[in-house]
Protein backbone atom coordinates (compact mmCIF):
# COMPACT_ATOMS: atom_id res chain seq x y z
CA UNK A 1 0.00 0.00 0.00
CA UNK A 2 1.07 3.28 -0.67
CA UNK A 3 0.46 6.59 1.68
CA UNK A 4 0.54 10.37 0.62
CA UNK A 5 1.12 12.39 3.80
CA UNK A 6 0.37 15.96 3.71
CA UNK A 7 3.11 17.33 6.13
CA UNK A 8 1.59 20.29 8.17
CA UNK A 9 3.54 23.83 7.33
CA UNK A 10 3.02 26.78 9.06
CA UNK A 11 4.29 28.89 6.20
CA UNK A 12 7.94 27.37 5.46
CA UNK A 13 8.11 25.92 8.53
CA UNK A 14 7.70 22.36 9.11
CA UNK A 15 4.95 21.17 12.28
CA UNK A 16 7.48 18.30 13.62
CA UNK A 17 5.81 16.93 16.10
CA UNK A 18 2.51 16.67 14.54
CA UNK A 19 4.14 15.34 11.14
CA UNK A 20 6.15 12.68 13.16
CA UNK A 21 3.06 11.49 14.88
CA UNK A 22 1.23 11.64 11.99
CA UNK A 23 3.90 9.58 10.21
CA UNK A 24 4.14 6.75 12.88
CA UNK A 25 -0.03 6.29 11.50
CA UNK A 26 0.75 6.43 8.37
CA UNK A 27 3.66 3.75 8.50
CA UNK A 28 1.05 0.74 9.90
CA UNK A 29 -0.75 1.75 6.27
CA UNK A 30 1.94 1.70 3.73
CA UNK A 31 4.82 3.01 2.14
CA UNK A 32 5.22 6.84 3.19
CA UNK A 33 5.48 9.57 0.87
CA UNK A 34 5.55 13.05 2.41
CA UNK A 35 3.99 15.79 0.73
CA UNK A 36 5.62 19.24 1.51
CA UNK A 37 3.90 21.94 -0.20
CA UNK A 38 4.49 26.17 0.37
CA UNK A 39 5.95 29.11 -0.47
CA UNK A 40 9.45 27.63 0.48
CA UNK A 41 9.96 24.60 2.31
CA UNK A 42 13.36 23.48 1.38
CA UNK A 43 14.31 23.19 5.02
CA UNK A 44 10.75 21.91 6.18
CA UNK A 45 11.71 18.94 3.29
CA UNK A 46 14.29 17.95 4.42
CA UNK A 47 13.43 17.65 8.42
CA UNK A 48 10.68 15.37 6.45
CA UNK A 49 13.25 13.16 5.32
CA UNK A 50 15.54 12.85 8.39
CA UNK A 51 11.96 11.26 10.15
CA UNK A 52 12.14 7.26 10.01
CA UNK A 53 9.93 5.79 7.70
CA UNK A 54 9.45 8.13 5.08
CA UNK A 55 10.66 6.76 1.66
CA UNK A 56 10.05 10.02 -0.01
CA UNK A 57 9.65 13.39 -0.08
CA UNK A 58 8.04 15.49 -2.36
CA UNK A 59 8.85 19.06 -2.49
CA UNK A 60 6.42 21.98 -4.32
CA UNK A 61 7.64 25.19 -3.87
CA UNK A 62 4.63 27.96 -5.13
CA UNK A 63 3.70 31.14 -3.18
CA UNK A 64 -0.26 29.47 -3.89
CA UNK A 65 0.40 26.48 -1.42
CA UNK A 66 1.72 29.13 0.87
CA UNK A 67 -0.57 29.83 3.68
CA UNK A 68 -2.64 26.30 3.86
CA UNK A 69 -5.55 27.26 1.53
CA UNK A 70 -7.82 24.75 0.95
CA UNK A 71 -8.20 25.14 -2.71
CA UNK A 72 -5.40 25.48 -4.59
CA UNK A 73 -4.17 22.55 -1.81
CA UNK A 74 -6.93 20.27 -1.89
CA UNK A 75 -6.59 20.42 -5.70
CA UNK A 76 -2.69 19.53 -5.76
CA UNK A 77 -3.44 16.39 -3.89
CA UNK A 78 -6.00 15.24 -6.19
CA UNK A 79 -3.65 15.75 -8.75
CA UNK A 80 -1.00 13.15 -7.35
CA UNK A 81 -3.32 10.81 -5.86
CA UNK A 82 -3.45 8.19 -8.73
CA UNK A 83 -0.22 6.13 -7.02
CA UNK A 84 -1.68 6.18 -3.39
CA UNK A 85 -4.16 3.98 -1.68
CA UNK A 86 -4.06 6.28 1.37
CA UNK A 87 -4.25 10.28 1.50
CA UNK A 88 -3.05 11.16 5.07
CA UNK A 89 -2.65 13.89 7.72
CA UNK A 90 -2.68 15.15 11.24
CA UNK A 91 -6.63 15.73 12.09
CA UNK A 92 -5.17 19.45 12.95
CA UNK A 93 -7.01 22.95 11.51
CA UNK A 94 -5.05 22.76 8.57
CA UNK A 95 -5.03 19.15 7.29
CA UNK A 96 -9.03 19.33 8.53
CA UNK A 97 -9.49 22.06 6.49
CA UNK A 98 -8.17 20.41 2.81
CA UNK A 99 -8.27 16.87 3.40
CA UNK A 100 -12.42 16.43 3.41
CA UNK A 101 -12.31 19.06 0.34
CA UNK A 102 -10.01 16.15 -1.32
CA UNK A 103 -11.53 13.78 -0.61
CA UNK A 104 -14.94 15.08 -2.07
CA UNK A 105 -13.01 15.66 -5.27
CA UNK A 106 -11.99 12.02 -5.45
CA UNK A 107 -15.78 11.31 -4.71
CA UNK A 108 -14.19 9.05 -1.66
CA UNK A 109 -15.36 9.35 2.33
CA UNK A 110 -13.35 11.20 4.94
CA UNK A 111 -12.47 8.95 7.62
CA UNK A 112 -11.41 12.01 10.31
CA UNK A 113 -9.79 11.86 13.52
CA UNK A 114 -8.82 8.14 13.57
CA UNK A 115 -7.27 6.48 17.14
CA UNK A 116 -6.34 3.42 15.79
CA UNK A 117 -5.99 1.16 12.67
CA UNK A 118 -7.04 -2.36 12.81
CA UNK A 119 -6.11 -2.72 9.15
CA UNK A 120 -5.93 -1.14 6.16
CA UNK A 121 -9.29 -0.01 5.62
CA UNK A 122 -10.70 -0.11 9.19
CA UNK A 123 -9.83 2.45 11.56
CA UNK A 124 -11.01 3.52 14.96
CA UNK A 125 -12.38 6.55 15.95
CA UNK A 126 -14.20 8.49 18.74
CA UNK A 127 -17.40 9.82 18.19
CA UNK A 128 -19.97 12.04 20.50
CA UNK A 129 -16.91 13.63 21.91
CA UNK A 130 -15.46 10.83 23.08
CA UNK A 131 -17.84 8.61 24.49
CA UNK A 132 -18.01 6.22 22.20
CA UNK A 133 -15.25 4.43 19.90
CA UNK A 134 -16.45 3.32 16.58
CA UNK A 135 -14.70 1.15 14.33
CA UNK A 136 -15.51 2.09 10.56
CA UNK A 137 -14.78 -0.25 7.49
CA UNK A 138 -14.38 1.89 3.99
CA UNK A 139 -15.31 0.49 0.98
CA UNK A 140 -13.99 3.95 -0.94
CA UNK A 141 -10.78 3.22 -3.30
CA UNK A 142 -8.82 5.73 -1.18
CA UNK A 143 -9.07 6.22 2.08
CA UNK A 144 -8.83 9.66 3.25
CA UNK A 145 -7.69 10.03 6.54
CA UNK A 146 -6.99 12.79 9.62
CA UNK A 147 -5.02 11.04 12.55
CA UNK A 148 -5.35 11.79 16.16
CA UNK A 149 -2.02 13.07 17.24
CA UNK A 150 -2.62 12.51 20.59
CA UNK A 151 -2.65 9.12 20.33
CA UNK A 152 0.89 8.48 18.50
CA UNK A 153 4.14 8.28 19.39
CA UNK A 154 6.53 10.82 17.27
CA UNK A 155 8.71 8.74 14.90
CA UNK A 156 12.16 9.58 15.56
CA UNK A 157 14.70 11.13 13.46
CA UNK A 158 17.76 9.79 11.87
CA UNK A 159 16.54 8.78 8.13
CA UNK A 160 17.92 10.44 4.72
CA UNK A 161 15.10 9.92 2.16
CA UNK A 162 15.06 11.29 -0.94
CA UNK A 163 13.81 14.66 -1.71
CA UNK A 164 11.84 15.45 -5.09
CA UNK A 165 11.49 18.55 -6.48
CA UNK A 166 8.29 18.91 -8.53
CA UNK A 167 6.14 22.35 -9.47
CA UNK A 168 2.73 22.55 -10.30
CA UNK A 169 0.76 25.50 -11.37
CA UNK A 170 -2.55 25.69 -9.64
CA UNK A 171 -4.71 28.86 -10.08
CA UNK A 172 -6.83 29.93 -7.18
CA UNK A 173 -8.77 33.25 -8.29
CA UNK A 174 -11.60 32.67 -5.44
CA UNK A 175 -10.05 32.59 -1.69
CA UNK A 176 -7.30 34.75 -0.83
CA UNK A 177 -5.19 34.90 2.75
CA UNK A 178 -5.35 38.34 4.41
CA UNK A 179 -2.97 37.60 8.02
CA UNK A 180 -2.58 35.73 10.64
CA UNK A 181 -2.65 36.70 14.18
CA UNK A 182 -0.99 34.81 15.54
CA UNK A 183 1.25 35.25 19.11
CA UNK A 184 4.87 33.49 19.34
CA UNK A 185 5.40 32.35 22.90
CA UNK A 186 8.45 30.68 24.39
CA UNK A 187 6.13 28.11 26.04
CA UNK A 188 6.06 24.42 24.57
CA UNK A 189 3.36 23.82 22.48
CA UNK A 190 -0.02 22.47 23.72
CA UNK A 191 0.23 19.67 21.67
CA UNK A 192 3.47 18.00 21.94
CA UNK A 193 4.29 19.52 25.78
CA UNK A 194 5.18 16.76 28.50
CA UNK A 195 3.12 18.82 31.08
CA UNK A 196 -0.19 21.29 30.40
CA UNK A 197 -1.23 23.55 32.88
CA UNK A 198 -5.17 24.65 31.92
CA UNK A 199 -7.74 27.39 33.45
CA UNK A 200 -11.10 27.56 33.46
CA UNK A 201 -13.82 30.01 34.00
CA UNK A 202 -12.95 29.53 37.79
CA UNK A 203 -9.86 31.37 37.29
CA UNK A 204 -12.52 34.65 37.03
CA UNK A 205 -10.03 37.27 34.72
CA UNK A 206 -7.44 37.90 32.43
CA UNK A 207 -5.11 39.40 34.90
CA UNK A 208 -5.64 36.11 37.01
CA UNK A 209 -5.00 33.64 34.34
CA UNK A 210 -1.57 35.10 34.66
CA UNK A 211 -1.48 32.46 37.79
CA UNK A 212 -1.98 30.00 35.39
CA UNK A 213 0.54 30.59 33.34
CA UNK A 214 2.92 31.29 36.09
CA UNK A 215 2.51 28.04 37.50
CA UNK A 216 2.91 26.62 33.82
CA UNK A 217 6.49 28.33 33.33
CA UNK A 218 7.28 26.85 36.80
CA UNK A 219 6.62 23.45 35.20
CA UNK A 220 7.91 24.32 32.22
CA UNK A 221 4.55 23.12 30.87
CA UNK A 222 1.99 24.59 28.10
CA UNK A 223 -0.86 26.68 28.76
CA UNK A 224 -4.41 25.42 27.98
CA UNK A 225 -7.77 26.41 28.30
CA UNK A 226 -11.66 25.75 29.15
CA UNK A 227 -14.00 26.79 26.44
CA UNK A 228 -15.69 28.94 28.80
CA UNK A 229 -12.00 30.71 29.98
CA UNK A 230 -11.50 31.33 26.19
CA UNK A 231 -15.56 32.98 25.67
CA UNK A 232 -14.75 34.76 28.05
CA UNK A 233 -11.75 36.74 27.08
CA UNK A 234 -9.28 35.36 29.66
CA UNK A 235 -7.47 33.16 27.28
CA UNK A 236 -6.78 33.05 23.26
CA UNK A 237 -8.62 30.60 21.35
CA UNK A 238 -5.63 28.37 20.28
CA UNK A 239 -5.28 27.33 24.20
CA UNK A 240 -8.53 25.77 24.16
CA UNK A 241 -8.80 22.00 24.88
CA UNK A 242 -11.66 19.66 24.10
CA UNK A 243 -13.82 18.57 21.37
CA UNK A 244 -13.78 21.67 19.19
CA UNK A 245 -9.87 22.79 20.50
CA UNK A 246 -6.73 20.60 20.86
CA UNK A 247 -6.85 17.76 21.80
CA UNK A 248 -3.69 16.33 24.02
CA UNK A 249 -2.25 13.46 26.24
CA UNK A 250 0.92 14.86 28.29
CA UNK A 251 2.18 13.02 31.07
CA UNK A 252 0.91 15.80 33.80
CA UNK A 253 -2.31 17.63 32.58
CA UNK A 254 -3.80 20.29 35.90
CA UNK A 255 -7.24 21.02 35.38
CA UNK A 256 -7.38 24.55 37.78
CA UNK A 257 -11.12 25.80 37.80
CA UNK A 258 -12.16 23.55 35.83
CA UNK A 259 -15.42 21.72 36.06
CA UNK A 260 -15.11 19.01 34.10
CA UNK A 261 -17.89 19.11 31.13
CA UNK A 262 -17.57 16.57 28.76
CA UNK A 263 -16.86 18.53 25.90
CA UNK A 264 -13.25 19.73 27.94
CA UNK A 265 -12.71 15.82 28.96
CA UNK A 266 -13.25 14.96 25.11
CA UNK A 267 -9.64 16.85 24.39
CA UNK A 268 -7.72 15.60 27.46
CA UNK A 269 -8.89 12.53 29.29
CA UNK A 270 -6.01 10.42 27.62
CA UNK A 271 -3.28 12.40 29.62
CA UNK A 272 -1.21 10.21 31.82
CA UNK A 273 -2.06 11.64 35.58
CA UNK A 274 -4.60 14.49 35.87
CA UNK A 275 -4.75 16.58 38.74
CA UNK A 276 -7.72 19.07 39.57
CA UNK A 277 -7.85 21.45 41.64
CA UNK A 278 -11.78 22.99 42.24
CA UNK A 279 -13.00 24.12 45.27
CA UNK A 280 -16.45 22.13 44.44
CA UNK A 281 -15.89 18.63 45.61
CA UNK A 282 -18.99 17.71 43.53
CA UNK A 283 -17.20 19.14 40.29
CA UNK A 284 -16.89 16.11 37.79
CA UNK A 285 -13.60 16.22 37.07
CA UNK A 286 -12.52 14.89 40.10
CA UNK A 287 -14.09 11.61 38.48
CA UNK A 288 -11.22 11.46 36.43
CA UNK A 289 -8.36 13.04 38.06
CA UNK A 290 -5.61 11.18 39.46
CA UNK A 291 -5.05 12.97 42.17
CA UNK A 292 -7.33 16.19 43.28
CA UNK A 293 -7.08 19.33 45.74
CA UNK A 294 -10.81 20.81 46.80
CA UNK A 295 -9.14 24.48 47.73
CA UNK A 296 -9.93 27.91 45.99
CA UNK A 297 -7.44 27.98 43.40
CA UNK A 298 -6.07 31.54 44.54
CA UNK A 299 -4.82 29.97 47.60
CA UNK A 300 -4.08 26.80 46.38
CA UNK A 301 -1.98 27.97 43.32
CA UNK A 302 0.33 30.19 44.78
CA UNK A 303 1.02 27.60 47.69
CA UNK A 304 1.55 25.02 44.63
CA UNK A 305 4.10 27.77 42.88
CA UNK A 306 5.78 28.53 46.14
CA UNK A 307 6.12 24.65 46.84
CA UNK A 308 7.59 23.63 43.70
CA UNK A 309 9.85 27.08 44.06
CA UNK A 310 11.48 24.82 47.09
CA UNK A 311 12.24 21.65 45.47
CA UNK A 312 13.91 23.03 42.40
CA UNK B 1 -28.73 37.18 -1.44
CA UNK B 2 -29.87 33.86 -0.38
CA UNK B 3 -28.34 32.44 2.43
CA UNK B 4 -28.69 28.43 2.52
CA UNK B 5 -27.92 26.83 6.29
CA UNK B 6 -28.16 23.33 6.61
CA UNK B 7 -29.25 22.20 10.64
CA UNK B 8 -29.04 18.71 12.01
CA UNK B 9 -30.64 17.08 14.73
CA UNK B 10 -28.50 15.42 17.12
CA UNK B 11 -28.29 14.52 20.60
CA UNK B 12 -28.80 17.01 23.03
CA UNK B 13 -24.66 18.22 24.06
CA UNK B 14 -26.30 18.10 27.83
CA UNK B 15 -26.85 14.45 27.61
CA UNK B 16 -24.78 11.72 28.74
CA UNK B 17 -24.68 9.30 25.71
CA UNK B 18 -25.16 5.64 26.85
CA UNK B 19 -23.31 3.10 23.88
CA UNK B 20 -25.41 -0.02 23.60
CA UNK B 21 -24.05 -2.67 25.17
CA UNK B 22 -24.32 -5.16 22.36
CA UNK B 23 -22.14 -2.86 20.31
CA UNK B 24 -24.69 -1.42 17.78
CA UNK B 25 -25.10 2.24 18.80
CA UNK B 26 -25.73 4.75 20.84
CA UNK B 27 -29.20 4.53 22.58
CA UNK B 28 -31.53 7.29 21.14
CA UNK B 29 -34.53 5.88 22.58
CA UNK B 30 -36.23 8.78 24.69
CA UNK B 31 -32.92 10.72 24.52
CA UNK B 32 -33.48 14.73 23.86
CA UNK B 33 -32.84 15.65 20.44
CA UNK B 34 -31.83 19.11 19.20
CA UNK B 35 -30.48 21.25 16.84
CA UNK B 36 -26.32 21.11 16.55
CA UNK B 37 -25.04 23.67 18.66
CA UNK B 38 -22.95 24.42 15.71
CA UNK B 39 -26.01 25.33 13.32
CA UNK B 40 -27.59 27.01 15.97
CA UNK B 41 -24.69 29.59 15.78
CA UNK B 42 -25.06 29.32 11.68
CA UNK B 43 -28.45 30.14 11.59
CA UNK B 44 -28.29 32.72 13.86
CA UNK B 45 -25.27 34.65 11.88
CA UNK B 46 -27.84 33.89 8.49
CA UNK B 47 -30.33 36.40 10.03
CA UNK B 48 -28.03 38.67 11.36
CA UNK B 49 -26.95 39.47 7.66
CA UNK B 50 -30.71 39.42 6.81
CA UNK B 51 -31.39 41.94 9.54
CA UNK B 52 -28.24 43.93 8.27
CA UNK B 53 -29.60 44.27 4.67
CA UNK B 54 -26.77 41.61 3.40
CA UNK B 55 -28.98 38.45 2.97
CA UNK B 56 -32.49 38.62 1.14
CA UNK B 57 -34.17 35.26 2.21
CA UNK B 58 -32.61 32.43 4.78
CA UNK B 59 -33.32 29.06 4.11
CA UNK B 60 -32.97 26.01 6.45
CA UNK B 61 -32.77 22.64 5.18
CA UNK B 62 -31.98 19.39 7.03
CA UNK B 63 -31.72 15.67 6.14
CA UNK B 64 -32.35 12.97 8.07
CA UNK B 65 -35.62 11.47 9.75
CA UNK B 66 -39.12 13.14 9.49
CA UNK B 67 -38.57 14.02 13.27
CA UNK B 68 -35.99 16.67 12.07
CA UNK B 69 -38.70 18.88 11.10
CA UNK B 70 -38.94 19.82 14.76
CA UNK B 71 -35.64 21.61 14.47
CA UNK B 72 -36.15 23.59 10.84
CA UNK B 73 -39.44 24.88 12.91
CA UNK B 74 -36.57 25.83 15.77
CA UNK B 75 -35.02 27.71 12.89
CA UNK B 76 -38.18 29.10 11.02
CA UNK B 77 -39.18 30.43 15.05
CA UNK B 78 -35.67 32.45 15.40
CA UNK B 79 -35.99 33.64 11.76
CA UNK B 80 -35.29 31.45 8.86
CA UNK B 81 -37.79 31.79 5.88
CA UNK B 82 -38.63 28.98 4.52
CA UNK B 83 -37.16 25.36 5.45
CA UNK B 84 -37.14 22.09 3.29
CA UNK B 85 -36.27 18.78 4.78
CA UNK B 86 -34.94 15.86 2.97
CA UNK B 87 -36.16 13.38 4.03
CA UNK B 88 -33.45 10.37 3.73
CA UNK B 89 -34.10 7.92 6.99
CA UNK B 90 -36.81 6.60 9.05
CA UNK B 91 -34.65 5.20 12.02
CA UNK B 92 -32.86 8.10 13.61
CA UNK B 93 -29.45 5.74 14.28
CA UNK B 94 -28.75 6.12 10.32
CA UNK B 95 -26.39 8.58 10.27
CA UNK B 96 -26.52 9.93 6.78
CA UNK B 97 -22.75 10.49 5.54
CA UNK B 98 -20.93 13.62 5.34
CA UNK B 99 -20.33 13.06 1.45
CA UNK B 100 -23.76 11.63 0.81
CA UNK B 101 -25.29 14.78 2.60
CA UNK B 102 -23.17 17.51 0.42
CA UNK B 103 -24.07 15.67 -2.50
CA UNK B 104 -27.59 16.38 -1.64
CA UNK B 105 -26.85 19.70 -0.43
CA UNK B 106 -25.12 20.66 -3.76
CA UNK B 107 -28.35 19.36 -5.67
CA UNK B 108 -30.47 22.75 -3.21
CA UNK B 109 -27.69 24.62 -4.23
CA UNK B 110 -28.26 23.96 -7.72
CA UNK B 111 -31.79 24.73 -7.38
CA UNK B 112 -31.87 27.60 -4.71
CA UNK B 113 -28.72 29.10 -5.98
CA UNK B 114 -27.86 30.99 -2.95
CA UNK B 115 -24.93 33.64 -2.37
CA UNK B 116 -23.38 32.44 1.28
CA UNK B 117 -23.93 28.50 2.50
CA UNK B 118 -23.50 28.87 6.44
CA UNK B 119 -23.14 25.65 8.09
CA UNK B 120 -21.70 24.41 11.55
CA UNK B 121 -17.90 22.95 11.81
CA UNK B 122 -18.94 19.76 13.23
CA UNK B 123 -21.91 17.97 13.93
CA UNK B 124 -21.68 16.80 17.96
CA UNK B 125 -22.37 13.36 16.93
CA UNK B 126 -20.02 11.55 14.73
CA UNK B 127 -17.63 14.67 14.98
CA UNK B 128 -16.74 14.00 11.56
CA UNK B 129 -16.00 17.76 10.64
CA UNK B 130 -16.29 17.40 6.84
CA UNK B 131 -19.36 18.29 5.40
CA UNK B 132 -18.86 21.96 4.64
CA UNK B 133 -15.14 21.39 3.14
CA UNK B 134 -16.82 19.03 1.34
CA UNK B 135 -19.99 20.89 -0.39
CA UNK B 136 -17.57 22.98 -1.33
CA UNK B 137 -15.93 20.99 -3.32
CA UNK B 138 -18.50 19.70 -5.17
CA UNK B 139 -19.67 22.88 -6.12
CA UNK B 140 -16.17 24.21 -6.83
CA UNK B 141 -16.79 26.86 -4.56
CA UNK B 142 -14.57 28.55 -2.20
CA UNK B 143 -14.71 27.84 1.85
CA UNK B 144 -14.06 29.56 4.64
CA UNK B 145 -14.04 27.05 7.49
CA UNK B 146 -14.18 26.86 11.79
CA UNK B 147 -14.84 30.67 11.19
CA UNK B 148 -15.53 32.71 14.28
CA UNK B 149 -16.39 36.16 12.53
CA UNK B 150 -17.60 36.83 9.18
CA UNK B 151 -18.45 40.18 7.18
CA UNK B 152 -20.31 40.19 3.71
CA UNK B 153 -19.38 42.95 1.41
CA UNK B 154 -21.33 42.88 -2.07
CA UNK B 155 -19.59 39.09 -3.53
CA UNK B 156 -16.73 39.05 -0.97
CA UNK B 157 -17.24 37.95 2.08
CA UNK B 158 -13.95 38.16 4.98
CA UNK B 159 -13.69 35.27 7.28
CA UNK B 160 -11.87 35.27 10.73
CA UNK B 161 -10.90 31.27 11.17
CA UNK B 162 -9.74 29.96 14.40
CA UNK B 163 -6.97 27.67 13.62
CA UNK B 164 -4.12 26.27 15.31
CA UNK B 165 -1.90 28.63 15.88
CA UNK B 166 -4.58 31.27 16.08
CA UNK B 167 -6.44 33.23 13.73
CA UNK B 168 -6.49 33.23 9.97
CA UNK B 169 -8.11 35.82 8.15
CA UNK B 170 -9.15 34.96 4.73
CA UNK B 171 -10.96 36.42 1.81
CA UNK B 172 -13.25 34.71 -0.67
CA UNK B 173 -15.17 35.65 -3.32
CA UNK B 174 -19.14 34.89 -3.19
CA UNK B 175 -20.44 32.00 -4.18
CA UNK B 176 -18.66 30.14 -1.01
CA UNK B 177 -19.07 28.09 2.11
CA UNK B 178 -18.51 29.26 5.21
CA UNK B 179 -18.13 26.71 8.36
CA UNK B 180 -18.82 28.49 11.70
CA UNK B 181 -17.14 27.49 15.05
CA UNK B 182 -19.24 28.71 18.57
CA UNK B 183 -17.52 32.12 19.02
CA UNK B 184 -18.96 33.24 16.21
CA UNK B 185 -22.10 34.63 18.07
CA UNK B 186 -24.78 34.32 20.89
CA UNK B 187 -27.74 32.67 19.21
CA UNK B 188 -31.30 34.16 20.46
CA UNK B 189 -33.78 32.43 21.80
CA UNK B 190 -37.68 32.62 20.25
CA UNK B 191 -40.55 34.94 20.82
CA UNK B 192 -43.91 32.96 21.64
CA UNK B 193 -45.26 34.70 18.76
CA UNK B 194 -42.49 33.55 16.73
CA UNK B 195 -42.95 30.18 17.43
CA UNK B 196 -46.77 30.59 15.99
CA UNK B 197 -45.52 32.40 13.19
CA UNK B 198 -43.45 30.04 12.20
CA UNK B 199 -45.86 27.37 11.73
CA UNK B 200 -47.53 29.34 8.32
CA UNK B 201 -44.01 29.48 7.16
CA UNK B 202 -43.19 27.72 3.69
CA UNK B 203 -42.28 23.90 4.34
CA UNK B 204 -41.44 21.37 1.70
CA UNK B 205 -40.69 18.18 2.05
CA UNK B 206 -38.66 16.45 -0.83
CA UNK B 207 -36.61 13.08 -0.75
CA UNK B 208 -32.94 11.88 -2.00
CA UNK B 209 -34.45 10.22 -4.93
CA UNK B 210 -36.16 13.71 -6.23
CA UNK B 211 -32.59 14.96 -6.41
CA UNK B 212 -31.32 11.95 -8.13
CA UNK B 213 -28.98 11.49 -5.34
CA UNK B 214 -27.30 8.11 -4.20
CA UNK B 215 -26.93 8.06 -0.64
CA UNK B 216 -25.75 4.92 0.04
CA UNK B 217 -22.83 4.98 3.17
CA UNK B 218 -19.21 4.12 2.04
CA UNK B 219 -18.30 3.47 6.02
CA UNK B 220 -19.59 0.30 7.19
CA UNK B 221 -20.09 0.20 10.94
CA UNK B 222 -18.28 -2.65 12.17
CA UNK B 223 -19.46 -1.93 15.92
CA UNK B 224 -19.59 0.88 18.50
CA UNK B 225 -17.85 0.50 22.09
CA UNK B 226 -17.83 2.58 25.29
CA UNK B 227 -14.35 4.18 25.67
CA UNK B 228 -11.37 2.90 28.37
CA UNK B 229 -13.01 4.52 31.41
CA UNK B 230 -11.10 6.38 33.85
CA UNK B 231 -11.04 5.76 37.45
CA UNK B 232 -11.64 8.98 40.16
CA UNK B 233 -8.29 8.86 42.10
CA UNK B 234 -7.45 10.42 45.66
CA UNK B 235 -8.59 13.64 47.62
CA UNK B 236 -5.60 15.31 48.82
CA UNK B 237 -5.75 17.01 51.68
CA UNK B 238 -3.04 19.69 51.26
CA UNK B 239 -0.95 21.12 48.36
CA UNK B 240 1.84 19.81 50.30
CA UNK B 241 0.49 16.51 49.36
CA UNK B 242 0.15 17.05 45.83
CA UNK B 243 3.49 17.99 44.92
CA UNK B 244 4.90 14.65 47.01
CA UNK B 245 2.70 12.90 44.75
CA UNK B 246 3.38 14.35 41.54
CA UNK B 247 7.28 13.60 42.62
CA UNK B 248 7.15 10.67 44.40
CA UNK B 249 4.54 8.54 43.20
CA UNK B 250 3.56 9.51 39.74
CA UNK B 251 6.92 10.81 39.20
CA UNK B 252 5.64 13.52 36.53
CA UNK B 253 7.41 16.44 38.16
C1 LIG C 1 -20.74 21.93 21.00
C2 LIG C 1 -19.94 22.27 22.21
C3 LIG C 1 -18.57 22.17 22.15
C4 LIG C 1 -17.79 22.50 23.26
N1 LIG C 1 -16.44 22.37 23.17
C5 LIG C 1 -15.68 22.63 24.26
C6 LIG C 1 -14.26 22.47 24.24
O1 LIG C 1 -13.64 22.17 23.21
N2 LIG C 1 -13.58 22.72 25.39
C7 LIG C 1 -14.18 23.08 26.56
O2 LIG C 1 -13.49 23.29 27.56
N3 LIG C 1 -15.51 23.25 26.59
C8 LIG C 1 -16.27 23.05 25.47
N4 LIG C 1 -17.62 23.24 25.54
C9 LIG C 1 -18.19 23.88 26.74
C10 LIG C 1 -18.43 22.94 27.91
O3 LIG C 1 -19.71 22.36 27.77
C11 LIG C 1 -18.39 23.72 29.24
O4 LIG C 1 -19.33 24.76 29.20
C12 LIG C 1 -17.02 24.33 29.56
O5 LIG C 1 -16.00 23.35 29.40
C13 LIG C 1 -17.01 24.86 30.96
O6 LIG C 1 -15.79 25.49 31.24
P1 LIG C 1 -15.28 25.62 32.74
O7 LIG C 1 -15.13 24.28 33.34
O8 LIG C 1 -14.09 26.50 32.71
O9 LIG C 1 -16.45 26.46 33.42
P2 LIG C 1 -17.55 26.03 34.55
O10 LIG C 1 -18.24 24.82 34.08
O11 LIG C 1 -18.27 27.24 34.82
O12 LIG C 1 -16.63 25.60 35.74
C14 LIG C 1 -15.90 26.47 36.52
C15 LIG C 1 -15.34 25.66 37.67
O13 LIG C 1 -14.47 26.48 38.43
C16 LIG C 1 -14.66 26.20 39.80
N5 LIG C 1 -14.25 27.38 40.53
C17 LIG C 1 -14.82 28.61 40.51
N6 LIG C 1 -14.13 29.46 41.28
C18 LIG C 1 -13.11 28.76 41.83
C19 LIG C 1 -12.05 29.08 42.73
N7 LIG C 1 -11.90 30.31 43.21
N8 LIG C 1 -11.19 28.10 43.07
C20 LIG C 1 -11.32 26.84 42.58
N9 LIG C 1 -12.30 26.49 41.72
C21 LIG C 1 -13.17 27.43 41.35
C22 LIG C 1 -16.11 25.86 39.93
O14 LIG C 1 -16.32 25.06 41.08
C23 LIG C 1 -16.40 25.14 38.63
O15 LIG C 1 -16.23 23.74 38.78
C24 LIG C 1 -18.41 22.93 24.45
C25 LIG C 1 -19.79 23.04 24.49
C26 LIG C 1 -20.55 22.72 23.39
C27 LIG C 1 -22.03 22.85 23.46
Amino acid sequence: MAVLLLAELNGSELALDLTAKTLTAAKELGEVTVLCASESCTEAAEQASRLEGVSRVIKIENPTFGNGLAEPLADLIVSLSEDYDHLVGPASTYAQNILPRAAALLDCMMISDISGIISEDTFERPIYAGNAIQIVKSSDSKKVITVRTAAYQAAEEGNSAPIDEMSHDIANNTSEWVEDRVASSDRPELTSAGIVVSGGRGVGSVEDFELISKLADKLGAAVGASRAAVDSGYAPNDWQVGQTGKVVAPNLYVAVGISGAIQHLAGMKDSKIIVAINKDEDAPIFQVADYGVVADLFQAVPELIKKLDEIQ
Amino acid sequence: MKVLVPVKRVIDYNVKVRVQTDGSGVDLANVKMSMNPFDEIAVEEAIRLREAGKAEEVIAVSIGVPKAQQILRAALAVGADRAILIHAADDPHVDIEPLAVAKLLKAVVDEEQPGLVLMGKQAIDNDMNATGQMLAALLGYPQATFSSELNVEGNEAIAVREVDGGLQVIKMQLPGIVTVDLRMNEPRYPSLPSIQKAKRKPFETRTPEDYGVDISNRLEIIKTVEPPTRKAGEILPTVGDLVDKLQNEAEVI
